[in-house]
């Protein structure tokens, strides 16, 4: 029998065959399929031009999350879309702004996510979901309406790209470090195509909300998907959450890997990624000159979670935001909003000075809730720093965990944790 | 046989600067045509006429997911991108709302303004204005199938059909 890597094999499952071999074309049963609100429309046409026939109602999902609450005509009419059909058709899992939140944080935390499955998503950081040794990618609009309605989808068996990563991690370091890290290793098309799985002692050690961050933020190396297998860890997590029936794949010892990269996470620090690009990172003592931010965003896909907020809580207790300086925290969902407000972190974040806003995908990608204008310089707990990514297309926006982000805030200028908090 | 003017850019055209996340709110063909390329050249709308085509470096089409990106190149009249390579989801996207790519390792050798033949069955690519030609390379054997069966819809409706 030959090897395989766990992305294989879940690829391999869903096909119904023994083996798939890296380059094969299959068409494979999805399990979970969904869209957001920017591309939903798209799909929701792909759907209805076929006869609005939709292969499993309860294996599909909508979540508003990206320019809701709605910020504009247009955007409430994208909204009014998606929200017909989940009515005419009477789709289970859908969420209202009151209960929406970020999808790629949203749909994990209500136990959607198991390991061994294979999900699409219209929106390229569905890899996030491999954090669960799932394996899930980002598609277009037709490619969801695809899976919408045949319950399937048809993929090009990756290769795979092993990163292993052994040691203790740094106090203020986190899953964003390590994958900032690699990016600026591998450069932004390093892993194009090809599946990225994340390994070694110091992910074993990195919490679910950490793991969810690396796997984010594959997509930024052009990778079709990131995927860590499930441990103890996730098993807790979903324990939590009582989901049980899955199954946990794993990948053969002697899979084949077309590279294998090792870092050693003690000689890892917190990583910024300069304008215009995540593989411009930079660890943040090599950072010589003073770069001086307008704004400071703690929230998204990538960092909303609740760990990423107790970071944030921990360096700006008994801190201001610099003045004129907007913090900008949103939490990722409603349940994370909840959370936070529960342990006081709200208060915190009032006392310094921060704003605190709905769960919304909002200024990541320049949509609303905090856009930058020209010249303007941010710093992100966000996963892109293009051209125009956040608003002004003559504005600049650099990259860093929470921790750095609301150090930065109190600063007035990006600077390392340790030196707010002695 | 496509003949087109060349617009050349350079590596990582990201999904932002194909098509920035603020037009967003509509996924009306016309609308983001107005938009195509904003944030890489403001002017391009403007200078492109229908029929240009795209040549540009590595990983084009990076970033997001948004299939807007290459309806808003389609719809503002580009016959085809030739680029170094393309980003995955940007790949498959374009293939489903049938605009025409093609990956060249040489498109160093292609310079703004130039004129090119394109056979899009073949891949082959002639420079007029530099008495060159380039060979592109073979499309997938299974999205020519994909193609052939009239694109990612049509297939879809077969299946649909047959209660696949």
């Amino acid at each position: 029998m030959e090897k395989m890597t766990i992305s294989q094999k879940i690829l391999a499952k869903h096909a119904k065959k023994d083996f798939v071999k890296p380059g094969e074309i299959i068409l494979a049963d999805v399990d979970l399929a969904f869209a957001n609100d920017v591309t939903a429309p798209i799909v929701i046409k792909f759907v209805n031009d076929l006869g609005g026939v939709i292969a499993n109602k309860d294996k599909i999902a909508l979540i508003p999350d990206h320019f809701t609450p709605n910020k504009d005509i247009n955007s409430a009419n994208q909204c009014k879309i998606m929200r017909d059909f989940v009515k005419q058709n009477n789709i289970k899992h859908y969420w209202e702004s009151g209960e929406v939140g970020i999808e790629h944080a949203l749909l994990p935390e209500q136990g959607y996510i198991k390991p061994g499955m294979l999900i699409v998503g219209a929106d390229s950081h569905t890899c996030t979901h491999g954090a669960f040794g799932a394996f899930a990618t980002g598609m277009g609009s037709s490619d969801v309406g695809f899976a919408f309605a045949t319950g399937k989808s048809w993929f090009r068996v990756p290769e795979s790209i092993k990163f292993i990563i052994n040691g203790k991690r740094n106090k203020w370091v986190g899953g964003k470090d390590f994958i900032l890290k690699i990016i600026g290793t591998i450069g932004v098309d390093g892993a194009l195509y090809k599946s990225m799985e994340f390994c070694g002692s110091a992910i074993s050690e990195l919490p679910m909300d950490d793991r969810m961050t690396m796997c984010n933020m594959a997509i930024e190396a052009g990778g079709k998907n990131g995927i860590i297998e499930a441990d103890e860890t996730t098993i807790n997590y979903l324990k939590e959450r009582n989901i049980a029936d899955y199954e946990i794949l794993k990948s053969d010892e002697d899979a084949q890997y077309v590279k294998i990269y090792e870092f050693d996470a003690s000689n890892i620090e917190p990583q910024v990624a300069f304008p215009h690009l995540p593989e411009n990172t930079k660890g943040i003592s090599e950072i010589k000159e003073d770069i001086k931010i307008d704004q400071a965003f703690i929230g998204s896909c990538t960092n909303g979670r609740i760990s990423d907020l107790r970071i944030a809580a921990e360096i700006l207790k008994n801190n201001k935001v610099a003045k004129y300086v907007r913090l900008i925290i949103i939490p990722a969902t409603v349940e994370i909003y909840k959370q936070a407000m529960k342990e006081g972190l709200f208060d915190i974040f009032l006392e310094a000075g921060a704003v605190i806003s709905t769960p919304t995908c909002g200024p990541c990608l320049g949509g609303h809730m905090g856009i930058l204008a020209d010249s303007e310089v941010a710093v992100s707990t966000s996963n892109r720093n293009f051209v125009g990514r956040m608003g002004s297309p003559k504005s600049f926006v650099y990259l860093a965990n929470p921790a750095v982000v609301a150090a930065s805030a109190v600063a007035g200028k990006i600077i390392n944790p340790v030196e707010v908090i002695k | 046989m496509i003949v087109a003017k060349v617009w050349k850019f350079g590596d990582n055209i990201d999904t932002d600067l194909i098509i920035p996340a603020r037009y967003l709110n509509t996924s009306d063909e016309a609308e983001l045509a107005k938009h195509c390329m904003e944030d890489a050249d403001p002017d391009f709308v403007k200078k492109a006429q229908k029929g240009d085509c795209i040549v540009a470096g590595f990983n084009f089409g990076s970033g997001s997911s948004r299939e807007h990106a290459p309806i808003a190149i389609k719809a503002a009249g580009i016959s085809c991108v030739i680029a170094k390579s393309f980003a995955r989801i940007f790949y498959r996207n374009a293939f489903n709302i049938g605009l025409t790519i093609l990956e060249l390792p040489e498109t160093d050798k292609i310079s703004e303004g130039d004129t090119l033949e394109i056979d899009t069955k073949t891949g082959k690519i002639f420079n007029k204005t530099k008495n060159e030609t380039y060979q592109a390379t073979a499309i997938p054997e299974f999205m020519q199938e994909l193609i052939e069966s009239g694109g990612l819809f049509n297939y879809a409706k077969k299946m649909i059909q047959k209660g696949a």
